[in-house]
């Protein structure tokens, strides 16, 4: 018994020395090559974190790095890594019950449901992605119900969501595929038309709800309403719509949506977006491509690597995700997907942006994140090469201040 | 005279799939080759002559027959066409949810050779294939291997043995996939117990028909089950054996010294956990890298560096894309996330090519570059293990099966619309982790 006992107090100690962020740590990143993504690459610079913060970007050459700065070297230095969506730290490692908690199916429209409240921030998953340099993460509730709740903008640290979250509601996630079909005879919604008509009844219901709620008769007013006050955010511009939409038909079944309601339109996915160049870039909508290498069926059936490519060279902001998957890999990474644009049609900085400044533009976190620039996040990854070569290793990922990681990966 | 109009008319709608019955004398001049058996041949030269290689070695040491049409592949790289142990394409569908053993089930019945899956096969380099039914049975049948060929039906892609019977393995799994209500098993103990019963029905059925001796009279009943079995038992058909946990992967070695059956290890996640007992057992390993562990229980502890861990411990190693696990197209950045992780990079690419072929029992005619051996091979835009590198050309028996400059193989090379045109597999039964 007292045996066991030491054991898992030694389980503990050492649990704890792993997750108890330490104190503000002051770094000093030197990389060969840097780039900032605010500005020219540069060549053998030093980049400052004090405080969490970005304090100085020097040349290497002419500059005295104090003696209290933890100095940490590399080929290439980036930002912090974005992944603009995904569902970890609602999904988890196991993939069973108990720790999959991205989707629920009680209802096909649940916006109240918030992510706060499912993020595990201690999932192995979330540090698995920030040993690759991912650093912040979009995540929440997965596609696959009509509307399935709410998402939220976490650094991949931290013991509590509280620590990790810096944007929360970040968005709503809608889905407008096969996937939010119900398959189950009298099950709604049955089919597309189904599901724009309960879309557009939902959101006729929140501008009555809005209206009634101004009323300057506090009497009048409707009783508050979670699920109609998340999507009056949405109504009034506060928070997007992230819809997910691959087919074609569907994508532009989300830019009616978005016309007829006046919301602010992510897609997201959008496997057929090539198709609609135009009417995306006319509706000056941002989009969060699939995963490079997810599977090629359902509706993703016409995937295709250059997507990314094709929307970003017709000038719409893009970005690129790990998505969400229901087996193995549980997680995809980020940097993997992008190093597969990067090879079908993006330049280099053109990849880095999509996983880095133009991710952070699209969640609406781009003064906190997303690039090398005095007085943002230090949140810094380290490379021993070009990132998105399969055989580079990750060595080095620092978030606010602290390195979380230097085992090379 | 009616015939003739369907024939032509048939071949006028599908004219991609015409078989070329000869193929040409053609001599690849100036490409880095690396034919796996053997160094890397800067400036090299490969002599392909009636669908088998004629010769293959260095600019100054090679004579280019007169006869020969010359392609000028400087600046490029030429290797082995690639092999993929374990491979789901052509909307397979193998044993059902009758029961957890169907030796007698051959996944060649069920195979569309039509399917959008081998144009992105051909389109990632892969030039042979080990079709297999899924793992959701202890046992879910027997597989087939198979060129990549244009073909028009399935018997245009077989590989024949000398008796001109297609070749293949049997596909058998344990571990979790295969645990659901009866008849199938609960249990692992359970899931090996009713191997062990069916293999000694093998033997039974076996010795029965060595002691007939030829009388029809004494011959028991042809079960079709059991005649699989037994050229398992026989050492003709090779067990491919889906396992995932390090104890999983120590029963299947237990079962194979108690049958004397050859198996091939195929995903060994918690391979890295028992490498040493691996390599004592003289059995190859057939490996997937999948992006991250998890997704399901056994999966937890998959890392990046098994392929190095067994490597080190002289286990003979080998990849598969598990295809729609992972993408063909993509097969190089398994190899590639194996080198990351430590193993070595000539060890990498024998497993994508010759270390497949030997545990396909086909090393004596695929896998390397070498005189007399299947003209199968592919043309690189460069360094195989870069991301940035394509795959410009395809070549099966001395036939170019897939160019990249050619519109329809670009898109199934890329994807775009139009390019999904796949039948669904069937995958018996078992549902995918939390909704289990």
């Amino acid at each position: 018994m007292p045996r066991t006992g030491h054991i898992i107090q030694t389980i503990f100690l050492v649990a704890a020395v792993v997750i108890t962020p330490p104190a503000l740590a002051q770094v000093a990143v030197i990389g060969k090559t840097v780039y900032t993504m605010a500005g020219p690459v540069l060549k053998d610079t030093v980049v400052i974190i004090r405080d969490g913060k970005i304090a100085e970007i020097r040349p290497v050459f002419g500059t005295v790095i104090p003696g209290d700065l933890r100095i940490l070297r590399a080929e290439v230095v980036t930002p912090g890594l974005i992944d603009a969506h995904s569902v970890v730290g609602l999904t988890g490692i196991y993939n069973q019950k108990h720790d999959q908690d991205q989707l629920e199916h009680s209802a096909p429209i649940q916006p109240e449901l918030r992510a706060v409240d499912a993020y595990n921030a201690l999932e192995d998953l979330v540090a698995y992605v920030r040993g690759f340099g991912v650093t912040t993460v979009h995540t929440g509730h997965a596609p696959g119900e009509l509307i399935s709740g709410q998402t939220i903008v976490v650094k991949t640290a931290g013991r509590t969501v509280d620590e990790a979250v810096f944007r929360a509601p970040a968005m709503v996630a809608a889905t407008l595929s096969s996937s939010a079909r119900k398959k189950e005879k009298g099950k709604s919604p049955g089919t597309r038309g189904k599901m724009m008509a309960l879309l557009r009844a939902e959101f006729v219901k929140v501008q009555n709800y809005l209206a009634k709620r101004e009323s300057g008769d506090e009497e009048k007013r409707p009783p508050r309403d979670l699920r109609l006050e998340t999507l009056g955010r949405v109504l009034s511009g506060e928070i997007p719509l992230l819809v997910t939409a691959d087919r074609a038909q569907d994508i532009a079944s989300a830019l009616r949506l978005a016309r007829e309601f006046g919301f602010k339109l992510v897609l997201d996915s959008a496997a057929e977006s090539y198709l609609l160049v135009d009417a995306i870039k006319d509706a000056a909508v941002p989009v969060i491509v699939h995963p490079s290498m997810y599977r090629t069926w359902g509706d993703r059936k016409n995937l295709s690597f250059e997507t990314a490519a094709t929307l970003r060279h017709a000038g719409i902001r893009v970005a690129l995700q790990s998505g969400y998957e229901s087996y193995v890999p549980k997680t995809r990474v980020v940097l993997f997907e992008a190093a597969i644009a990067a090879a079908n049609g993006l330049t280099f900085e053109e990849t880095l942006a999509t996983i880095t400044i133009d991710a952070a533009r699209i969640l609406g976190v781009e003064d906190r994140v997303g690039s090398l620039e005095l007085g943002k996040d230090g949140d810094v990854a380290l490379y021993d090469g070009d990132p998105f070569e399969y055989t580079t290793h990750c060595v080095g990922v620092v978030i606010d201040g602290n390195v979380v990681s230097d085992t090379p990966r | 005279m009616r015939i003739y109009c369907i024939l032509a008319v048939a071949c006028l709608a599908c004219p991609r799939v015409t078989v070329s019955a000869e193929t040409e004398k053609i001599a690849f001049v100036g490409a880095r080759i690396i034919p796996i058996a053997g160094d890397v041949i800067e400036q090299g030269v490969l002599i392909v002559d009636d669908g088998k290689i004629e010769a293959v070695g260095r600019r100054d040491a090679v004579t280019i027959p007169a006869d020969a049409k010359t392609v000028d592949v400087a600046g490029k790289v030429l290797m082995p066409g690639l092999i993929c142990t374990h491979n789901h394409v052509g909307g397979i569908g193998g044993a059902d949810g009758s029961g957890p053993i169907q030796p007698g089930i051959r996944i060649l019945d069920s195979l569309n050779v039509h399917d959008a899956g081998f144009r992105r096969v051909v389109a990632g380099g892969l030039t042979t294939l080990n079709i297999m039914p899924g793992s959701g049975h202890l046992l879910s049948g027997q597989t087939i291997y198979v060129k990549m060929r244009k073909a028009r039906t399935i018997d245009d892609i077989f590989i024949r043995d000398a008796d001109g019977k297609p070749t293949g393995g049997m596909k058998m799994a344990n571990g979790t996939n295969s645990h659901r209500d009866k008849p199938f098993p609960g249990t692992r103990g359970k899931s090996a117990a009713l191997v062990r019963e069916q293999f000694i029905k093998a033997q039974e059925y076996r010795d029965k028909i060595q002691r007939a001796a030829g009388d029809p009279e004494k011959l028991p009943p042809r079960d079709l089950g059991l005649e699989g079995l037994v050229e398992v038992l026989e050492g003709k058909r090779v067990v491919h054996h889906h396992t995932h946990r390090h104890d999983d992967i120590m029963t299947v070695i237990r079962l194979a010294k108690e049958f004397g059956f050859r198996v091939v290890l195929h995903h060994v996640s918690e391979g890295w956990k028992v490498a040493k007992e691996i390599a004592e057992a003289g059995i190859p390993c057939s490996i997937i890298l999948v992006d991250s562990p998890g997704g399901k229980l056994e999966a937890v502890n998959l890392i990046f560096s098994t392929g190095a861990v067994l490597e080190k411990a002289g286990v003979n190693v080998a990849f598969h894309t598990d295809d729609w696990i992972t993408d063909s197209r993509l097969f190089f950045r398994s190899a590639a996330l194996a080198v990351r992780a430590g193993m070595s990079r000539e060890g990498a690419l024998r497993g994508l090519t010759l270390s497949g072929a030997e545990m396909l029992d086909l090393q004596d005619r695929i896998g390397s570059l070498e005189p007399g051996k299947d003209a199968d091979f592919i043309i690189l835009s460069g360094d195989p293990l870069s991301v940035y590198t394509k795959v410009l050309e395809t070549w099966v028996e001395g036939v170019k099966v897939f160019d990249r400059t050619d519109p329809e193989d670009h898109l199934h090379a890329v994807g775009g619309y139009g390019a999904g045109n796949d039948q669904e597999p069937y995958f018996c039964c078992f549902d995918h982790g939390g909704n289990q």
